[in-house]
């Protein structure tokens, strides 16, 4: 079990964030491109499974996974969007990211008068408590990586 | 310094003349700053919808309250949880527009004018407006754009404090540009 990657975006689709910890690959592309890469395609799967819905959505899309990694997803209303890679063994990580959310991204960015909303995040100690979190998770092991 | 206290601080309890003195003081001086009362609940306005941007995402971290179905919803998820959480009082949801576009808060007490009095020569101004601001900037911050202004208020001799919100449109998502 691993991480692989996080990506936090904003809601006009500025990535706010990106860190990684066990990616044996790169994308080949630009690290812009690639955000804009995955921002396009979020925004396309959202608005297709809510075309697609024959209920009313509630959540929206959580996750899709491949046969090599699991993209879990979070979005609040507010239309903060959350990104994780993890391997496949990895659960529901939608309590995960959420908990990034509140504690991490509302306590140390929004609360912090001098951390420009809507623009990449340049706290260290949102990326220190961010990597402690990540590293402290029950399914990150380098080990198995 | 230690940030992650910051969840403890949820159950205690700040003090509320504090709070309330403090946004006096606030008030206060921008009276001193700005010529006129117009401007100064412009201000008011102002700071309170940079707030409100910010607060949504406290509050949507605290309370775990999903996104709003209609405005109804809205109405009562603002009265019930987020002026609870905030300020400690419940004001009532009423004044429906028949479309279903506008209603009031009716605030039986308002922690922010506890001391206040408003002195002759400042007739005009909305001592609250900031409450206006931080519901506007929290609604945007949810695709919803609203017009929020005071139509009754205590200060100014009427027997309950009214804030009266209109919806005017969901703001809708683009892609950003340079995408295709």
């Amino acid at each position: 079990m691993t991480v692989h990657n996080l990506y936090i975006f904003d809601r006009n689709g500025t990535c706010l964030h990106y860190s990684e910890w066990n990616r044996k690959k790169q994308a080949g592309i630009s690290k812009e491109e690639e955000f804009k890469l995955m921002y396009g395609m979020l925004f396309s799967i959202r608005s297709f499974v809510s075309k697609m819905s024959p209920l009313d959505m509630k959540d929206g899309f959580l996750s899709f996974q491949t046969s090599r990694y699991k993209l879990h997803y979070y979005e609040t209303p507010t239309g903060i969007r959350l990104v994780m890679n993890t391997d496949l063994s990895v659960p529901n990580c939608r309590e995960t990211l959420q908990q990034i959310y509140s504690t991490l991204y509302v306590d140390l960015i929004v609360k912090n008068p001098l951390c420009v909303l809507g623009e990449s995040l340049q706290s260290e100690l949102f990326n220190s408590k961010l990597d402690s979190f990540i590293r402290a998770l029950p399914f990150f092991s380098v080990r198995a990586a | 310094m230690s940030r992650q206290s910051n969840r403890a601080t949820d159950s205690k309890k700040m003090n509320s003349e504090l709070f309330t003195l403090t946004y006096g003081a606030l008030v206060t001086q921008l009276c001193k700053d700005y010529e006129n009362d117009e401007e100064v609940n412009k201000q008011l306005d102002k700071m309170g919808y940079n707030i409100g941007v910010r607060l949504i995402e406290d509050f949507l971290a605290r309370s775990s309250v999903g996104r709003c179905h209609d405005f109804r919803e809205t109405a009562d998820v603002i009265a019930k949880i987020a002026f609870k959480m905030y300020l400690g009082i419940t004001p009532s949801v009423t004044n429906w527009s028949p479309a279903g576009d506008e209603f009031s808060l009716i605030l039986e007490s308002n922690p922010l004018v506890d001391f206040v009095e408003l002195p002759d020569n400042h007739s005009n101004l909305v001592y609250s407006n900031l409450l206006c601001g931080v519901l506007r900037g929290a609604l945007e911050m949810v695709q919803m754009a609203v017009d929020v202004r005071f139509t009754q208020d205590t200060l100014r001799g009427d027997n309950v404090t009214e804030i009266r919100m209109k919806f005017i449109k969901r703001i809708e998502e683009n892609l950003p540009a340079g995408d295709e």
